[in-house]
C-alpha cells in the first residue's frame, strides 16, 4: 500500500530552496533508445533482426549471434523480480538525498534479466509489470511496477519522481479562450491539480464561455496574452513562483496555402503559435526550472499543445503548418534548455479539434476537447514527452517517424 | 502675423489659455475594432524590448512597437474606406498640413448615449444644438461627445451577439454635417460609426460619406467633457505614413479658461 500524498504545507520563507539535482546523466548512444520509448509511453527493448533476441542492456551487437541489426520494437512487459536490495549509500547527490533507494533484478518473460527501480508495492518473487519512465535527468530508466497496484500507487516517491503527476500541483492554462480550457480544467481539477490559473487575454473582449470559469473553486481566470510581453512579466511576477505546470493552449488558426495566404495571417500566426511559446518559456521558465526540487510541489512540466501540421506539410494551412513546426522547433531546444533542472517539456500533438470553426469544414475523424484533456493528463501522470492525440495525429505522428518524406509525398501527392 | 503667435503663446504662459490632452495611452489592453474572424483584424498595440540598460544596449532603453493605423486614438484618413479610394491627396502624408490645426465644435450627446447604449446623432439633434451656438462654420471638426471614453472592459466595445452597440450619427446626420461643409468628425467611440452603423443605408455612413467627401475622421478620444461647445482650437496632426489611411496620434486641443 501507498500512502497517500499529503498536501504541502505552505513555503517556510527561511529555508532555501533546495537546488535540482540529477541523477546520472550519461549513456551510450544505444541506450538513448530507453529514453525515446519512455518518452512514448513505450516499454520496448532491441531485438536482433536475425536471431529475435531480446537484448539488455542496450548494446551495438546481439548477445547471441553479433548480429548489428538490433531494432527497438515493443516487448511484452511482465517478468518476475529474482533479487532485490537497498542502497543505503552513494556518491551520486541525487540518490545520497534519497537514501535508501531500492534496487531489484527482474527477469523478465520475453528473455532477458533487468537491473531496475522497485515501486514501493513490488518486491522479491512477485510478478511485475515493466515500464520504461523518463527519470530527472530525462534519460530512460526502468521501473517494476505492481500488476494491480492500490488506489495510491502513483504516489509512491520513485514512481512520482519519474512522472508529472498534476495531483497537489499547481497548474497555469495559457489561454482559457481555447476549446480545450474548460475540459482541461475539469480534468485536472479531477487528478487532484490543487489549483488552475487560466491565462484571459483580451478581458475588454466578452466571451460568453467566461460564465463556465467564473466563482468555481480552486479557478482563477488571471489577464495573460501570449503575444503580450508586458502581461507574461507582469503575470509571473505575480505567481511565477506558483506555477508547477504550465501547459500551453494559445494558438490561432488560418487556412490557406503560401501563395493564396498573406502575411499578415501568417505573422500573427507566428506571432501567437511560436513567439507565444516562446515568450511564455521565457516568462515563466526559469522561475520553474529553480523550483523543480520543491517539495510535492515543485515546478514539473511545460506542456505544449501541438497541432499534428508541425511534423507535416499541408498547403490548406500553410503559414499555420510553418508556425507549428518552429513552435515544435522551439519546444526541442527548449527540451535541451531545460534538461539540466529536470523541468519536463512534453508536446501533445493534436488534430482538428471538434467544434473548432476553422476546421468546421473538414470531414471527420476530429479529436473532442475532453479526449485532448484526457490525453494531456495522463501524459503528465504517466510522465511521457511525446504524446499524438486522436486518430489523426496517432496515424501522422506514426507515418512522421516511420520516414518523414514518405509521409510529405503522402500528403501532397493527392490530385489537387 | 507674429502678434498673432505671440498672443497664443502668452495666452498659454499666462494660462488664460490651456492644452487638454484628448487621447488614450497607447495601451496592450486598449481594445480595438473587432471584426468577422475571417476578415484581417486590427493589430492591438504591442511593445517589445529592444535593450533596457543591460547586454543588448548598456545605456540606452528603447522598444519596437507593432500597432495598425487604427489602434488607440487614431485619425481616418480619406483613403481607409472605398468611398474615398481617389480622392486627391487622400493619404496621411498627402493631406495639407493646415488640417492638422484647426477650430473645433463640440455636440455633447452625452445625456443621450447615458441612456441609450444605440443613441443616435440626427439631424434634429445638430440643429438643437445651432439653435443655442450657431450654425456650424465650415472647415471645422465636429466632435460628438458622449462620454463613452469613461468605460472601460468589455462595455467599451459593448459587444452583444447582434453586435456592438455604441453610439453614433445617422446617415442624414452624415449627410447635414456635409452640406456644413466641416472639416472632420470625430467620436469617443471605437470608430466614427455607431456600433450598430452597420446596418444603416448606406453602411458606416460616417466612413462612407465623410471619407468620400474627402472630410477626415477622429476616434478614441477622450476628456471630451472638458471641452467648451465651441471656441477651442484642435490639433491632430497624424504620422507622415506614405500612403497612410490612417494614424494613431496625440490629439491635443487649445481652449481658453
Amino acid at each position: 500500500m501507498t500512502s497517500a500524498l499529503p498536501f504541502p504545507s505552505k513555503k517556510d520563507p527561511q529555508k532555501h530552496t533546495p537546488v535540482p539535482v540529477l541523477p546520472p546523466v550519461s549513456r551510450s548512444r544505444a541506450s538513448l533508445g530507453l529514453g525515446v520509448m519512455a518518452a512514448q509511453g513505450r516499454f520496448g527493448l532491441q531485438v536482433c533482426v536475425e536471431c529475435e533476441a531480446v537484448q539488455y542492456p542496450p548494446r551495438d551487437a546481439c548477445l547471441k549471434c553479433l548480429s548489428s541489426e538490433l531494432n527497438w520494437q515493443d516487448v511484452s512487459p511482465y517478468g518476475t523480480i529474482l533479487a532485490e536490495t537497498t542502497i543505503r549509500v552513494s556518491p551520486e547527490p541525487y540518490f545520497r538525498e534519497r537514501m535508501p533507494w531500492r534496487m531489484g533484478l527482474v527477469k523478465l518473460n520475453a528473455g532477458p534479466m533487468l537491473n531496475c527501480h522497485l515501486h514501493g508495492e513490488v518486491g522479491r518473487g512477485n510478478n511485475v509489470q515493466m515500464a520504461l519512465k523518463l527519470d530527472k535527468a530525462g534519460q530512460g530508466v526502468l521501473i517494476a511496477l505492481p500488476l494491480e497496484g492500490s488506489e495510491n500507487m502513483q504516489d509512491d516517491p520513485t514512481l512520482r519522481a519519474m512522472s508529472c503527476n498534476p495531483k497537489r500541483r499547481r497548474i497555469l492554462i495559457s489561454d482559457a479562450r481555447a476549446p480545450i480550457a474548460l475540459a482541461l480544467t475539469e480534468a485536472l481539477l479531477k487528478a487532484g491539480a490543487s489549483h488552475v490559473f487560466l491565462g484571459e487575454p483580451e478581458a475588454w473582449r466578452a466571451w460568453p464561455e467566461r460564465k463556465a470559469f467564473e466563482g468555481r473553486e480552486n479557478v482563477s481566470l488571471l489577464p495573460l496574452d501570449a503575444t503580450d510581453t508586458s502581461s507574461i512579466a507582469k503575470l509571473s511576477a505575480e505567481i511565477g513562483g506558483k506555477v508547477d505546470i504550465l501547459i500551453n493552449t494559445a494558438s490561432f488558426v488560418r487556412s490557406g496555402g503560401v501563395l493564396g495566404n498573406d502575411t499578415t495571417f501568417a505573422r500573427d500566426c507566428f506571432d501567437v503559435n511560436t513567439l507565444g511559446l516562446m515568450r511564455l518559456a521565457q516568462g515563466f521558465g526559469p522561475g520553474m526550472a529553480a523550483r523543480a526540487q520543491d517539495g510535492i510541489n515543485s515546478a514539473t512540466a511545460i506542456v505544449s499543445i501541438l497541432s499534428v501540421q508541425s511534423l507535416m506539410p499541408d498547403k490548406n494551412y500553410s503559414a499555420y503548418a510553418a508556425s507549428q513546426a518552429a513552435a515544435h522547433s522551439i519546444t526541442q531546444s527548449l527540451r535541451a534548455e531545460f534538461r539540466g533542472s529536470g523541468l519536463r517539456l512534453v508536446n501533445v500533438y493534436i488534430g482538428p479539434i471538434e467544434g473548432d470553426p476553422w476546421f468546421q469544414h473538414l470531414p471527420p475523424p476530429k479529436v473532442t476537447p475532453n479526449a485532448v484533456a484526457r490525453a494531456t493528463v495522463n501524459s503528465l501522470i504517466e510522465g511521457l514527452e511525446e504524446v499524438p492525440c486522436g486518430d489523426i495525429a496517432k496515424d501522422i505522428y506514426a507515418r512522421w517517424r516511420a520516414d518523414a518524406l514518405l509521409l510529405e509525398r503522402e500528403i501532397t501527392g493527392e490530385a489537387p | 502675423m507674429s502678434d498673432s503667435i505671440a498672443n497664443v503663446t502668452d495666452a498659454l504662459a499666462s494660462g488664460a489659455a490651456r492644452i487638454i490632452d484628448l487621447t488614450h495611452t497607447l495601451d496592450p489592453d486598449f481594445p480595438v475594432i473587432i471584426l468577422p474572424p475571417e476578415f484581417g483584424q486590427c493589430a492591438r498595440f504591442r511593445m517589445e524590448e529592444v535593450s533596457a540598460y543591460d547586454h543588448r544596449g548598456p545605456a540606452w532603453k528603447w522598444h519596437n512597437l507593432t500597432l495598425n493605423e487604427h489602434t488607440g486614438t487614431h485619425f481616418d484618413a480619406p483613403i481607409h474606406w472605398i468611398s474615398g479610394k481617389d480622392v486627391p491627396n487622400g493619404a496621411v502624408d498627402e493631406i495639407d498640413p493646415a488640417a492638422f490645426i484647426g477650430p473645433v465644435v463640440v455636440i455633447d450627446c452625452s445625456a443621450g448615449a447615458a441612456t441609450d447604449d444605440d443613441f443616435e446623432l440626427t439631424p434634429e439633434t445638430i440643429e438643437a444644438w445651432e439653435t443655442e451656438h450657431g450654425m456650424i462654420p465650415a472647415d471645422t471638426w465636429v466632435l460628438m461627445r458622449t462620454d463613452w471614453s469613461k468605460r472601460s472592459g468589455t462595455d467599451y466595445l459593448n459587444m452583444a451577439p447582434d453586435g456592438p452597440h455604441s453610439p453614433g450619427p445617422t446617415p442624414a446626420a452624415v449627410e447635414l454635417l456635409l452640406k456644413r461643409n466641416i472639416r472632420g468628425f470625430g467620436t469617443e467611440t471605437v470608430g466614427t460609426d455607431a456600433g450598430q452603423g452597420m446596418h444603416y443605408v448606406p453602411p458606416y455612413p460616417a466612413h462612407y460619406l465623410l471619407h468620400g467627401a474627402g472630410k477626415f475622421g477622429l476616434q478614441c478620444l477622450r476628456n471630451l467633457d472638458q471641452m467648451p461647445p465651441t471656441g477651442a482650437l484642435l490639433i491632430a496632426p497624424p504620422l507622415k505614413i506614405k500612403g497612410g489611411t490612417g494614424s494613431p496620434l496625440r490629439v491635443l486641443a487649445m481652449v481658453t479658461r
